[in-house]
């Protein structure tokens, strides 16, 4: 079975909510509709204070060429436009709107009905895709769009559906997979024209055997889409290991994936584009999964954005007795949050409940030297030497040993046996040499 | 939830610790150390017993009265430098002897530098080259092998393999007793079988990788078979290389030392492959009939050097399909 060919590791999978009935979770009375992506510039507000809106009206326009639209998840008044603390603990821009019914915009389909004919252009399909404010649904929310415009003289071969979901807890890519295949299909299709390629394939890990039978059954007669079960390891749903372990090609260090004819696009951003597409609905509400060892329900949640994760978390049970720290997305990957008043944003993919005792890090010890973090690198890093460096401050050092290449997946501080923060330290290192190569290059 | 933990990925750990790992390496070594106590008898078990004591005496006192930090002696990493220390050694060495040698390894080899993971050569390996520079006699005086013998200091005595070969006085052992370790040396070394058992049982537990091992154990086979194919009469066989002396107690658990060799597989390589031409150069042509130890130091302090240069193989460097 397939997998890619540097590093890896393979965390207990915990996935607790595999099979849970995708649940649609209650209106929130406020809706607090963050402007702000993680990635590229925040949106700006075209409602003001006072305004009444429906579901699916555009409150932020894209700002500059990495950035996307946001709509309204409720129907209501605006209260306020302000600023509100989202995960990455910083307070960023978001429209407040007091809920009021559940009214949307008649141009919405809204009906049960799969469409599966599309009969628009290339142009045309991007375009929607952009004013629904489509961004990647796997953790980065980079605009879904941007990539369907490969630079001038690049062109894509394969379109690559990333449906890995190779952080343990999380089950809601899966059951989305379940219940919604066919759609998922369509939004291929889709995309494949939006690309015009020929090929593309749907990526699996082998955890999800169910998920791999009803795609495979499901695409055996559309043309050119394959489903490829992958071996379970971790980080498989980083974008280059997924391309290496699908395709055996490896995109170089600084570049795109297009360079390699590749592009990616999640599974459920994918059928977010069947949505925006073909039922002209907006990018307003999305799967996640609520779950721990303890959680009282784990289980999948369709949750309009701007809900604040406090009352989906007490639909799905509460927070159960001894947690001690509460994340935000995968436990590899995700962000400790400070308290559940946090309102759900594009990128929310789940909340992680972990124990007391899981919670706390161990001490600290020597470096033994053990290779065990160069050993699990999926970019054939030198973890140990990076943190060295990054604790001396030698950016230089760290330039020239690919700091700029590390992905962040936290593979060596999962291994490491003297339980070193191997990752904290790369990290501050690669965002000042970040700084010291943009004023370079700025020059 | 009280209060909740905040901090950066990733919120979970394997579990992995330094002391899993070192107790690892001492189940690990459990087979040659049942092979030494059945061979050499209560030499066998004195000899283990004052090396493990002394090194985490030493341990605990320097930590606790010179360097006033904290006592990690049961993070086990001493311990398997007693051990590795008793391995190297015959087991009629006088007991304060072992203890010098347990002081220069703890001491001198690894606290001076800074204790765990500082190191830059093996502290057994230096405990044990120190001893056989002080003591020559005492360290190349081999009991025979007399199963569960209770004697000691006053075991009867014979030449190694790797003895017989440099003096030419007498005929070689059967290679079957060799691997099995029905032969003088050093109490942990004898039994290839044994250690090769722990090699196992360390790459199945993913303690340590393959490629120290296998690229010592290659290059002295190839070496030596390119030796003996030249002039068998002069040369030992690679078989007799590969079963006797240190060999086997050096590929399976010196070099393989975590704090003293390479960090990339590439690296690794180059160093397996290093102690290997070392270990057959001073073997064939050196003053001492064994050339393990000098080998594997002499690579330990290469290994910065080839950690500076060796890189591992970066992602987007494997060649792509078209």
């Amino acid at each position: 079975m397939k997998t890619f060919r540097i590093g890896g590791i393979h965390p207990a999978e915990n996935k607790f909510s595999a099979g849970q009935q995708i649940k649609t979770a209650a209106l929130p009375k406020q809706a607090v509709i963050p402007l702000a992506h993680y990635i590229g510039t925040p949106s700006e507000a075209v409602v003001k204070r006072g305004d009444l809106v429906k579901v699916g009206q555009l409150i932020g326009q894209a700002n500059g060429f990495i950035s996307a639209n946001v709509h309204s998840s409720v129907s209501g008044k605006v209260s306020k436009i302000d600023v509100q603390l989202d995960a990455s603990g910083y307070k960023r821009p978001a429209v407040f709107i007091e809920v009021d019914g559940d009214d949307w915009l008649e141009t919405i389909d809204r009906s049960r009905d799969i469409k599966r004919e599309c009969a628009l252009s290339k142009e045309e399909i991007i375009e929607k895709i952009k004013s629904a404010g489509i961004v990647g649904l796997g953790g980065a929310t980079f605009p879904a769009h941007v990539k369907l415009m490969p630079p001038p003289g690049k062109k894509a071969g394969v379109l690559i559906i990333n449906a890995v979901e190779c952080e343990s807890y999380l089950t809601c890519d899966h059951q989305l997979m379940m219940e919604h295949g066919e759609e998922i299909l369509i939004g291929v299709t889709i995309l494949m024209k939006a690309l015009q390629v020929e090929r593309a394939i749907i990526g699996v890990e082998n955890n999800k055997k169910d998920a791999i039978h009803h795609l495979k059954k499901l695409a055996a007669n559309l043309k050119g889409i394959e489903v490829e079960a992958l071996k379970v390891r971790y980080p498989q749903g980083g974008e280059k290991q997924l391309i290496d372990a699908l395709i055996r090609r490896q995109v170089p260090s600084g570049k795109i994936p297009v360079e390699v004819g590749a592009v990616v696009q999640n599974v459920a951003t994918t059928y977010a584009i069947y949505e925006a597409v073909q039922k002209n609905k907006p990018m307003i509400d999305r799967v996640m999964t609520i779950t721990g060892k303890d959680a009282p329900n784990p289980g999948n949640y369709r949750v309009r954005l701007g809900t604040y994760l406090s009352s989906v978390v007490e639909e799905a049970g509460g927070v159960p007795a001894g947690t001690g720290k509460i994340v935000g997305g995968g436990p590899m990957m995700g962000r400790s949050l400070m308290n559940l008043n946090i309102p759900m944003a594009k990128g929310s993919s789940g909340v992680v409940f972990l124990r007391d005792e899981e919670s706390i890090r161990k001490p600290v010890q020597n470096c033994i030297r053990c290779t065990k973090c160069v050993t699990v690198c999926p970019m054939g890093l030198e973890p140990y030497l990076l943190m060295a460096q990054s604790e001396r401050n030698m950016w230089p050092e760290m330039e020239a040993d690919r700091v700029m290449d590390c992905i962040e997946c936290g593979s060596c501080s999962y291994t490491c046996p003297s339980n070193r923060p191997l990752l904290d330290y790369i990290r501050f290192g690669k965002s000042t040499v970040g700084g010291i190569i943009r004023s370079r290059t700025a020059k | 939830m009280e209060k909740l933990i905040i901090s950066p990925a990733p919120h979970i750990h394997s579990g992995d610790s330094v002391s899993k790992n070192m107790t690892g390496v001492i189940i690990a070594m459990i087979p040659a150390l049942l092979a030494s106590l059945y061979f050499f008898g209560l030499g066998a078990l004195i000899v283990t017993l004052t090396a493990v004591a002394a090194c985490m005496l030493f341990e605990l006192l320097i930590q606790k009265y010179i360097l006033k930090g904290p006592v990690t002696i049961l993070d086990g990493s001493a311990a398997v430098t007693g051990i590795l220390l008793a391995f190297n050694l015959p087991s009629n060495l006088p007991i304060w002897m072992i203890i010098v040698g347990a002081l220069v390894a703890i001491g001198v080899a690894k606290m001076s530098f800074g204790g765990l993971g500082n190191n830059p050569f093996n502290p057994a390996l230096v405990g044990r080259v120190f001893l056989l520079i002080s003591f020559p006699v005492d360290m190349t005086t081999w009991p025979v092998v007399a199963p569960l013998t209770m004697n000691y200091l006053d075991a009867e005595t014979g030449a190694t393999v790797l003895g017989i070969l440099k003096e030419g006085s007498a005929s070689l052992p059967a290679i079957k007793d060799m691997v099995i370790g029905n032969i003088p040396g050093s109490i942990g070394e004898v039994s290839a079988i044994a250690l090769l058992i722990g090699l196992a049982y360390m790459l199945f537990r993913k303690i340590i990788t393959w490629h120290i091992p296998v690229s010592i154990l290659l290059t002295v086979a190839l070496f030596a078979g390119i030796l003996y194919a030249v002039d068998p009469e002069t040369y030992a066989s690679p078989l007799v290389h590969l079963f006797s002396g240190g060999l086997m107690l050096g590929a399976i658990f010196m070099a393989t030392d975590y704090v003293t060799s390479p960090m990339t597989f590439r690296g690794m390589w180059i160093y397996g492959v290093g102690i290997g031409l070392l270990t057959v150069i001073i073997r064939t042509w050196g003053a001492y009939p064994e050339g393990v130890s000098f080998a594997i130091l002499i690579m330990n302090g290469f290994t910065p050097l080839i950690n500076f240069y060796v890189k591992p193989k970066r992602f987007g460097e494997k060649p792509n399909k078209a």
